[in-house]
């Protein structure tokens, strides 16, 4: 029977072992031949199997294998690819994941070949290159494309309620009473009876239609969740970013956004947090089952695509200081330090990078491309399906966005933050509690 | 060969020298036969065990090389308040999970070996568990979902308030529990059944003469006879119960909060998520330990390598 527990232990350890074998190493033609290259969103598949045409059509001695890996599997199988030396050459790569990919010298800088090459790095939206350049002032990736946060909801059921497109466009909010933003929300929630949010008789624990969806507590980051309101308030998620050592969750000024936002659900007005496991916010917001969804703009596709369901599109609200908030991540192609076709490779990522593999992507109008003019060409495909995507392109142009958290140890922020802010939402804590997860966060940069 | 050795009486001792030279041929000839399994063993077993427990007295992110750091691990794992919750969390799956799975699969095997004795349906019974775990638990997920599940569609059909099967604190253990058990009854009926088929049937044809009523058949024939299989099943069902991880991985991910949070899930998200492989490594040790105990403590209270049928 001893035997019989080894095994279980055993297991575990054998995946150690089974990784810890190492690759790398040179090749005299590394210039030519196949490159491999890993996205994880299915719906720009199409768009970077026919850059990869494009380029093999430009250059003959290079084919390019992309491949398409769901979030989930993905970083665990490029961890496990940088161990065995079987790392795609090239990946597109996440603000929230490089700096450990630094921290390991997993990456190739790219200083000498956008030296070499003239990249200019003006062409892409503003502070998109910088977001690529590491601690150590090196360059890990080249910009491809941007997200931004915005409000889908449901034109039908906004209009049911007398909720105009103008109104929707112009919310304002505050943390104190939630401004117009709450009274909309309210007034969009429905409960079994016919009954809205801000009517007498509302019965919060009978509610038919939510004004606002929950797509999870938001973990550290609040990306689509609630970052959009704490950024109205000034508050930052660290005392610098990128590269910041120091987070800011004991904020009393970011508390009290949290506990508005965890409010919500108290009220009724937007789902509990346990009823967020499983289906996502999106398919039951087109089950008609709310009516806001704050969310991204890599998700137009998918909202927009919902049969017998029509969406508008409007801006996040204006904070008290009058303007708006939205955090502005963006995506870059980074290139495996252990690659054997380093030249291939980078041919293949300044491609991915340049305007005329950006105006491709733009041309299926599924993200924003990082190149300004490929951005307005994607704004001007969406807008050819019918879809005005100027709420989430507008806060670029107006500067009101601000980056997503670049910094070490991400992924034990997440570890702590995850269930603290999940217990917060959930309403078992009050956002004060966030003070002690912030010493604990603060700590791992001690 | 000790056996050979000891019963040699000195009479035979001029022989001795040739059993020697036979029992050196034996050993070269069942080494070989082994070596396949030994190597196996060696290779995938005890070496990576080995480094595991090495690598739990280091700092180790998979990347890079271990520090030694001594106990240090151990040490945090101790003050770790996510670690005693895992293993309170853990541990109450394993009871929901075993005692309903036991209990279930007793009664399975019992109906089997006395009613249904039609193949079809003892192969029904092993359906669930023909299915993968993950396959199991993604089916349950979409069945019990909040939102659009048709489970809770009948809850409220008959006029019950819905019920957060993964995203309540409350149920997220007990559901994924029942999961488990659906998946494995089926497989531990299995077990004892053919535990219950090795029975011999005049033990019961004699309780019968006697006039023992089926309740006492039962307690005083089946369940003292059945005892080594059924020790040798509680024994692995514990141990695999204690390692549940694909359930949680794709439901829950360990949520709410740190409702479903279990031990092996916890391992693999200091290790594989955090890349913490030395903390991690310290954790799977002490799993290593705890089912070494509950194994050892099961064997030697429930005496299970010994039979009354002797």
């Amino acid at each position: 029977m001893k035997k019989k527990a080894l095994t279980s232990l055993a297991a575990a350890a054998a995946a150690v072992l089974a990784l810890s074998a190492c690759g790398g190493g040179g090749s005299a033609d590394a210039g030519k031949g196949e490159i491999n290259y890993w996205l994880w969103d299915a719906n720009q598949l199409p768009a970077y199997k026919q850059c990869a045409d494009d380029f093999h059509k430009a250059n003959p001695d290079i084919t390019v294998k992309v491949t398409q890996r769901g979030w989930d599997d993905y970083w665990g199988t490029l961890t496990n690819g940088f161990v065995a030396g079987t790392a795609p050459d090239v990946f597109t790569d996440h603000l929230g994941k490089y700096p450990e990919f630094i921290k390991n010298k997993q990456l190739l800088a790219l200083d000498d070949a956008v030296k070499k090459d003239n990249i200019d790095t003006s062409v892409y939206n503003s502070g998109l290159a910088d977001l690529w350049v590491g601690q150590d002032g090196k360059r890990y990736g080249l910009p491809k494309d941007w997200d931004t946060i915005a409000l889908f909801y449901n034109t039908k059921l906004a209009a049911d309620a007398g909720v105009t497109p103008e109104q929707m466009a112009s919310l304002t909010w505050n943390p104190q009473d939630g401004g117009t933003y709450e009274k909309t929300i309210a007034h969009l929630t429905v409960d079994k009876n016919g009954k809205r949010g801000d009517e007498p008789g509302f019965d919060k624990t009978n509610v038919a239609v939510y004004g606002l969806g929950l797509n999870g507590s938001g973990s550290g980051q609040g990306q689509t969740e609630w970052s959009y309101l704490t950024g109205t308030t000034g508050w930052t998620h660290t005392d610098k970013n990128p590269w910041g050592k120091h987070y800011n969750y004991d904020d009393p000024k970011f508390q009290e956004s949290i506990d508005w936002f965890a409010g919500l659900v108290d009220k009724g007005y937007m789902p509990k947090l346990e009823t967020t496991v499983g289906a996502s916010m999106a398919d039951t917001f087109a089950a008609g089952k709310s009516v806001i969804n704050a969310n991204g703009s890599w998700m137009i596709g998918q909202y927009t695509g919902y049969k017998d369901i029509k969406v508008g599109i409007a801006p996040t609200p204006t904070g008290a200081n009058g303007k708006r908030a939205s955090m502005y991540n963006g995506l870059a192609d980074s290139i495996y330090a252990g690659t054997k076709k380093k030249d291939a490779a980078i041919k293949w990522v300044e491609y991915l990078g340049s305007a005329a593999c950006q105006d491709v992507v733009a041309s299926k109008a599924v993200v924003f491309p990082a190149i300004k003019t490929s951005a307005d060409k994607a704004v001007e495909a969406f807008k050819a399906k019918g879809v005005d995507v100027t709420p989430f392109s507008q806060q670029v142009k107006d500067g009101t966005t601000f980056l997503y958290p670049i910094a070490d140890n991400a992924a034990k922020v997440d570890g702590i933050m995850k269930p603290a802010m999940d217990a917060v939402v959930s309403g078992k804590a009050k956002a004060s509690s966030l003070t002690q997860a912030n010493d604990q966060v603060n700590a791992l940069f001690k | 060969m000790t056996t050979l050795t000891r019963n040699a009486s000195p009479a035979e001792h001029k022989e001795q020298p040739a059993l020697r030279r036979r029992g050196r041929s034996d050993l070269k000839i069942a080494l070989f036969f082994i070596a396949p399994a030994m190597i196996g063993f060696i290779v995938f077993y005890l070496m990576p065990t080995l480094r595991g427990i090495y690598l739990s007295f280091t700092e180790y992110n998979i990347l890079g090389d271990p520090t030694w750091i001594g106990t240090a691990n151990y040490e945090a794992i101790a003050k770790d308040p996510l670690f005693w919750n895992a293993l309170a969390v853990t541990s109450q799956y394993v009871l929901i999970n075993i005692v309903l799975q036991t209990a279930l699969a007793l009664g399975l095997a019992l109906l089997m070996h006395r009613v249904a004795k039609s193949t079809l349906i003892r192969g029904a019974l092993l359906l669930p568990y023909l299915m993968a775990n993950v396959i199991a638990a993604l089916l349950w997920f979409w069945l019990l979902d909040y939102q659009i599940g048709i489970v809770n569609y009948f809850i409220e059909a008959i006029g019950l308030p819905k019920v957060a099967f993964f995203g309540s604190a409350e149920w997220a253990i007990p559901t994924q529990a029942l999961i488990n058990t659906w998946r494995h009854m089926g497989y531990t009926a299995l077990l004892l059944f053919a535990g219950l088929q090795s029975i011999p049937h005049h033990v019961y044809e004699v309780a019968n003469l006697d006039g023992a009523s089926p309740w006492q058949t039962f307690r005083k024939i089946t369940m003292p006879l059945l005892r080594p299989v059924l020790v040798l099943v509680l024994i692995v069902t514990v141990i695999g119960s204690f390692q549940v991880f694909d359930t949680v991985a794709v439901t829950t991910l360990g949520g709410p909060v740190n409702a479903s949070r279990v031990l092996q899930f916890y391992i693999y998200q200091k290790a594989f998520t955090e890349s913490d492989f030395g903390y991690g490594s310290a954790l799977a040790v002490i799993l290593f330990v705890i089912l070494a105990l509950v194994a050892f403590i099961q064997m030697k209270f429930l005496k299970g390598n010994e039979s009354d049928l002797d």
